[in-house]
């Protein structure tokens, strides 16, 4: 195992390795997710039964979660694709590489954490709800 | 796989051969999954919710439209050879016995044809276009 996780963490630098690590787990994550999905819609012509069965988790509490955690993958991945080809291709970018890998982070959060609060609304909607109400707003 | 110091990137490989050919098809595939697979989040998790999302509501409410069958259907493709490509780098980064890599990696083509014919064959042939 150790040597496992030492050719996973093998490539040193700093951001580089953890930008290298993530991209690496996040692409993978997001694979095994892309096998389920396919076989899911698959199941729509195949038992519609099934696949609407298999919904009701994926809108779960527990479903919820696993949603925000598969957008993180997909998000953190395309933005650091991104930066990856810019910079391989326009290697004058080089020397702001500091700067597109926090601007990176940037758009991660500014995007990531309204889209996890949209989805994890079922989740607190009540208690949302509820607070408006007292507020006086609605 | 060796890694660019500059981008944390796959380096290029040199010459002109299938190799180069794979590392310029990732960072294409990457662009064109950018705009479309963040889209396809976008839509089926911010706009829509997956409470909505029944086998009924996808025959009656997305596919019952060309534009989205292509959409979907191009995305699968996309998906398809970027990941498994992908994949492939990755299999042959970790796994280094030349039986174990014959054995890893046809399995892993015969996933592609399998996800390949089944996922076309749903959109395909999912009744419920609209013409
Ligand atoms: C959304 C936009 C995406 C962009 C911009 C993107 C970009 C990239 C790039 C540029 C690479 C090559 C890195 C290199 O050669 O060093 C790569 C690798 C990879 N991608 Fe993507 N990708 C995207 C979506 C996806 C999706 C949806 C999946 C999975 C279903 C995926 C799975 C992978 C895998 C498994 C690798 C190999 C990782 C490695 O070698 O460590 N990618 N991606």
């Amino acid at each position: 195992m150790r040597r496992y996780l030492g050719l996973l963490f093998r490539y040193r630098g700093r951001e580089g390795t953890i930008a290298w690590a993530f991209h690496r787990i996040s692409g993978v994550g997001v694979w095994l997710f892309v096998i389920l999905h396919v076989i899911d819609i698959y199941l729509i012509g195949g038992n519609p039964a099934a696949y609407d069965e298999l919904l009701a988790f994926y809108a779960s509490p527990v479903g919820r979660v696993m949603e925000v955690l598969l957008g993180a993958a997909l998000l953190y991945h395309a933005l650091n694709g991104m930066r990856i080809i810019i910079i391989d291709l326009w290697p004058a970018m080089t020397v702001h590489h500091r700067k597109v890998w926090w601007a990176n982070w940037i758009i991660f959060f500014g995007l990531g954490i309204p889209g996890a609060a949209i989805i994890l609304l079922p989740l607190y909607r009540d208690q949302l709800d509820g607070l408006l109400r007292t507020l006086g707003v609605s | 796989m060796r890694v660019s110091p500059r981008s944390s990137g796959r380096i290029k490989p040199s010459g002109r051969g299938t190799e180069v050919a794979i590392w310029y098809l990732m960072r294409v595939t990457g662009v064109l999954l950018f705009v479309m697979a963040l889209a396809h989040f976008s839509i089926l998790h911010f706009i829509w919710d997956p409470a909505e999302q029944t086998s009924e509501f996808v025959t009656r409410e997305r596919w019952n439209n060309l534009f989205w069958r292509a959409y979907d259907w191009t995305l699968l493709m996309l998906v398809l050879f970027h990941s498994f490509v992908g994949m492939r780098t990755v299999i042959l980064d970790y796994i280094h016995g030349a039986r174990a890599r014959v054995i890893i990696m046809s399995s892993m083509w015969i996933l592609a044809g399998i996800l390949f014919v089944i996922g076309s064959l749903v959109v395909f042939t999912l009744p419920g276009l609209e013409t």
